[in-house]
């Protein structure tokens, strides 16, 4: 057998919690690979994060032998925020496993990733997991893979990662149906990252396909897109247990330590070649683009500068946000961050928290405006409070989405209702099976951005799918709605919204923000504006009383702690307009708009 | 009980009886309904803490006492005669003891009298049923009277009523009824409390039930408005008192005079140093027959802190305070809350209402 004929490179696409951790652990013991005594649940689940909430964003790769082949299993992120990464990945691969829950069939990620497995050519190897469910229904779903990919029922594995059921045949059926991989070994050094982490004791630790010639041990590599030279300081591959080779091959799959301490210097996309004799850069590469912002700010104001060692640090681990310095004054100092999505943005704010021990509170997710101005300038705005006085800006427009979804047909009309309130306009509406319904629109993202997702999972009980991708800028009605604290701006607070929303958005954060805001020794108006026009109104009512309780013997020490730390508490309050407000009531007012 | 005559500085001494039949629900005090088999030990540890206090010498006689509670009612005369007997004191002091009025007796004020006791303060909190009720009280108006007119018969030459305001569904034509009720029964000495929601208490759990700012804020004027028309003198916040009716021993907290707590959760005061007593009686009573200390903990004022909390203290009072305790741009800010007299300046009406927030910016 030629070297290259007992390899494949495969990985999985799977929606989260389809199984594709469990299967994961299945592989790993049926092929021998990690001893039964330290064998854990969701084993190759990298982060603390994804095994408490029980959902994967990305697997690590692992080499597996199975009958005389060596199966590099790539995983790809199960998640919309990561559809560049995933594309990384199929590139790294001949074929896929696609898996689905046998009890609730294809969803629309999971859909949209095959799409782009399918237009790269990849072998794809179907599988209806979970069958063991008294709720799997295989035969239905099977016809339904077949009729949105054109996957043959017949040919669709039935397997339950959970009881190991059909595991060794889906794996026979990888050897069998996806092809090896081909490459010149011969050729100068062509090598794709498709992953980097970094590991607090070798740094960057880089996934890496070798496309064309040989990567070894200790050679001197170019970083081409980085524009960067680093020694090859160890080559392996992942047992699951790292193990250094000497070199790998064309065609093969490992890991690529090189002494870099930045991710963002490792991407994914990144073309590794010798500095000795160079080869062209591979496609496809791009620089990640943040789509969703927000500030982020600790509650403890004292905390600003752990803050931003904390985002400098854990950059080293996901180049893919952006972050920089803002100030609040109803937040105090904080950075304004670039997120790839939704998920994402929690990811990294609950990372922060964690890994570093932070609290943190976020200000309301943001898209990227274009705003044309009176002038014919054109400024990019993701911060509602930069955003230039109403009569100086000519339009806005706002970027949209192409955004598909797969329903049970019964849930139809509320996703429809649900859409058409969201700005959205249908492009198309399928059955792809009598049961189950495909919906696309174009929505503006900041739409999809404030809890289209949470709203869509609770209309249909968490059966219905989104996938999106990013389509173009258009023109929108939008005003800036800013709430108005004793007349004094809150920054926190203003929002870009269409027109037609201001009104609500303005009521909601007024009357929210009346609850929140302590009484004064004065009224305090509470109001939103658009420009100079006052849209809503509440008042704060002058404070009348405090305390008048009974002042006896032994109240006196905890009477003048209580006052000591009422003194406290003034010191620490936030002063806007006159008004005194503790920034727990913004952090409130900010969390209850979650 | 020693007599002797002569001006001293004034020196208080409080006693904690910490017995009740019932906990009302938004009660945070130390008292204990489901112990009273050890009311008998917990008067011997008293008295034998009371006598080492004394035998340790350093202790002044008593211009004021005061039985405070839980219910000091509760206890047979005979105890009341006993603490007191042990207790130092001027010839002139103010004896003070917390009755519930359903559990008063002419027997128990004649004793009482006999013991030395100069005043009671009764627990009447409401003159309507309803609110005596939704308070948790177990007496009803009539047993007011009917305790007020006992005390009297006994010869107990001073009364106050203790007053809560601001219960759920209390109207204030309800709370007026109250007033002019307690006006009526001619006491000379009303203290007014708003009901405050304490943490750890039912109540607390209850939000439900939580007393209303504003509400409480017009019955607190509405007080003022009757107790002053019918003569008395608001001389603290919560406080009421026809001219020289004043309870020595709350002035002497309020002045930062010293004072000695007996019993357990009782606290104390003396140069700058305050502490208080182990919480349970059951605690206490084992520690005073150890013949341990009974002290839980205790705090030595820095001179600023003394400073700050004499002003703040002095504040709650009609005496007020320098002006100088304010800085200009605080005394524009406040404004109406604050009215020249007494020190210097001193709480307005509404200002008596918002005192916390006048305090915080003492300097």
């Amino acid at each position: 057998m030629a070297p290259l004929e007992r390899f494949r490179n495969l990985c999985i696409i799977a929606h989260i919690d389809h199984g594709k951790s469990t299967l994961a652990d299945r592989l790993l013991e049926l092929c021998g690979a990690v001893d039964p005594r330290e064998m854990r649940a969701q084993y190759l689940d990298s982060m603390d994060i994804e095994r408490e909430r029980g959902i994967t964003i990305k697997l690590q790769s692992v080499r597996l032998e199975h009958r005389g082949h060596t199966i590099n299993l790539i995983d790809t992120p199960g998640h919309v925020d990561f559809g560049y990464e995933v594309s990384r990945s199929l590139a790294a691969c001949e074929g896929a496993i696609l898996l689905v829950d046998a009890a609730q069939g294809i969803e629309a990620q999971t859909l949209a990733n095959c799409y782009l497995a399918l237009e790269n050519d990849l072998e794809i190897v179907a599988a209806l997991n979970k069958i063991d469910l008294p709720a799997a229904d295989p035969d239905r779903y099977a016809a339904e893979i077949e009729k949105v990919l054109g996957i043959p029922a017949d040919e669709i594995l039935r397997i339950s990662a959970k009881t190991g059921e059909g595991v060794e045949e889906l794996l026979d059926a990888v050897v069998e149906r996806i092809p090896c991989p081909t490459g010149d070994p011969d050729a100068p050094l062509q090598g794709l990252i498709f992953d980097s982490h970094f590991d607090q004791y070798r740094g960057v630790v880089s996934s890496v396909r070798v496309v064309n010639g040989t990567l070894t041990t200790g050679s001197r590599l170019r970083f081409l897109q980085a524009g960067a030279v680093h020694d090859a300081d160890e080559v392996g591959v992942r047992l699951p247990d790292p193990t250094p080779v000497a070199s790998l091959g064309a065609g093969e799959v490992g890991y690529l330590i090189a002494g870099i301490k930045d991710v963002g210097e490792a991407r994914s996309g990144e073309t590794i070649t010798t500095a000795a004799n160079p080869a062209p850069v591979l496609e496809g590469y791009q620089e990640p683009k943040p789509m969703v912002f927000c500030g982020i700010y600790p509650i403890d104001g004292d905390e600003f500068p752990s803050l931003r060692e904390a985002l400098d640090k854990l950059r080293l681990n996901d180049s893919s946000y952006t972050f920089q310095p803002e100030s609040s004054g109803a937040l105090g100092f904080g950075f304004r961050c670039g997120f790839l999505g939704l998920l994402h943005m929690e990811i990294i704010r609950e990372r922060l928290e964690r890994e570093f021990n932070l609290s943190l509170i976020a200000t309301a997710p943001s898209v990227q405006y274009r705003v044309h101005t009176q002038a014919g300038e054109v400024l990019i705005i993701d911060n509602p409070s930069e955003l230039p006085p109403a009569t100086e800006v000519d339009h806005i427009e706002e970027p949209y989405l192409r955004a598909t979804i797969l329903t049970p047909t019964a849930y139809t009309g509320t996703l429809m209702e649900l859409c058409q309130a969201r700005r959205g306009d249908m492009i198309k509406i399928e059955y792809l099976s009598p049961e189950r319904m495909e919906l696309v629109y174009e929505m503006p993202l900041a739409e999809v951005v404030t809890d289209f997702f949470d709203q869509m999972k609770s209309r249909t009980q968490g059966y219905a799918s989104l996938d999106y991708e990013p389509s173009e800028y258009r023109r929108s009605n939008l005003v800036k709605v800013d709430i108005l604290l004793n007349s004094v701006p809150v920054d926190a607070f203003s929002m870009i919204v269409h027109k037609d929303k201001s009104y609500g958005y303005g009521l909601r954060m007024t009357e929210k923000l009346k609850e929140l805001i302590p009484r004064q020794l004065f009224d305090v108006p509470i109001q939103a504006a658009i420009g100079g026009r006052i849209i809503a109104r509440e008042t704060v009512k002058a404070k009348r009383k405090d305390v008048l309780a009974k002042c006896y013997g032994g109240d006196i020490s905890r009477k003048r702690k209580l006052l000591e730390k009422q003194k406290e508490g003034k010191k620490r309050m936030k002063n806007i307009g006159r008004v005194e407000v503790p920034q727990e009531a913004f952090v409130s007012a900010l969390r209850l708009d979650d | 009980m020693t007599a002797t005559s002569g001006v001293a500085s004034p020196f208080g001494v409080y006693v904690h009886v910490p017995f009740c039949t019932s906990r009302c629900d938004y009660c945070a005090f130390a008292t204990w309904t489901d112990r009273p088999h050890l009311m008998d030990a917990y008067v011997d540890a008293v008295c034998t803490d009371i006598g080492r206090s004394v035998a340790a010498g350093g202790h002044p006689e008593a211009t004021s006492v005061f039985f405070g509670g839980g219910t000091p009612s509760l206890l047979p005369g005979a105890s009341i005669a006993r603490i007191l007997a042990a207790i130092p004191m001027a010839r002139d002091a103010e004896v003070t003891v917390e009755c519930n009025p359903e559990t008063v007796s002419a027997d128990l004020l004649t004793c009482y009298v006999d013991a030395g006791v100069t005043r009671v303060s009764f627990g009447v909190q409401s003159m309507v049923d309803e609110v005596l009720l939704a308070l948790g009280r177990r007496h009803d108006p009539a047993s007011v009277e009917r305790a007020v007119a006992l005390a009297r018969a006994a010869g107990i030459g001073r009364i106050n009523l203790d007053l809560i305001y601001g219960g759920a569904g209390e109207t204030v034509a309800q709370w007026r009824t109250t007033l002019d009720a307690t006006v009526a029964l001619g006491p000379d000495h009303v203290s007014a409390y708003a009901l405050t929601v304490e943490a750890g208490t039912p109540l607390a759990d209850d939000p439900a039930r939580h007393p209303d700012d504003d509400d409480q804020a017009d019955k607190y004027l509405l007080a003022d408005e009757i107790l002053g028309a019918a003569g008395f003198v608001n001389y603290e916040i919560s406080n009421w008192a026809r001219p020289g009716q004043e309870c020595a021993h709350n002035l002497l907290y309020w002045s930062q005079g010293d004072y000695l707590g007996f019993g357990c959760a009782a606290h104390s005061h003396r140069h700058g140093r305050r502490w208080w007593n182990v919480r349970t009686p059951d605690r206490y009573i084992d520690l005073v027959a150890a013949g341990g200390s009974v002290e839980a903990s205790a705090e030595t004022l820095s001179p600023e802190v003394r400073r700050i909390e004499g002003l703040q203290l002095a504040l709650r009072t009609g005496q007020g305070v320098p002006e100088s305790s304010f800085s200009a741009e605080d005394l524009d800010e406040l404004g109406p809350l604050l009215e020249p007299g007494g020190a210097g300046v001193r709480l307005t009406r509404e200002g008596r209402l918002l005192a916390n927030e006048v305090a915080v910016r003492l300097r």
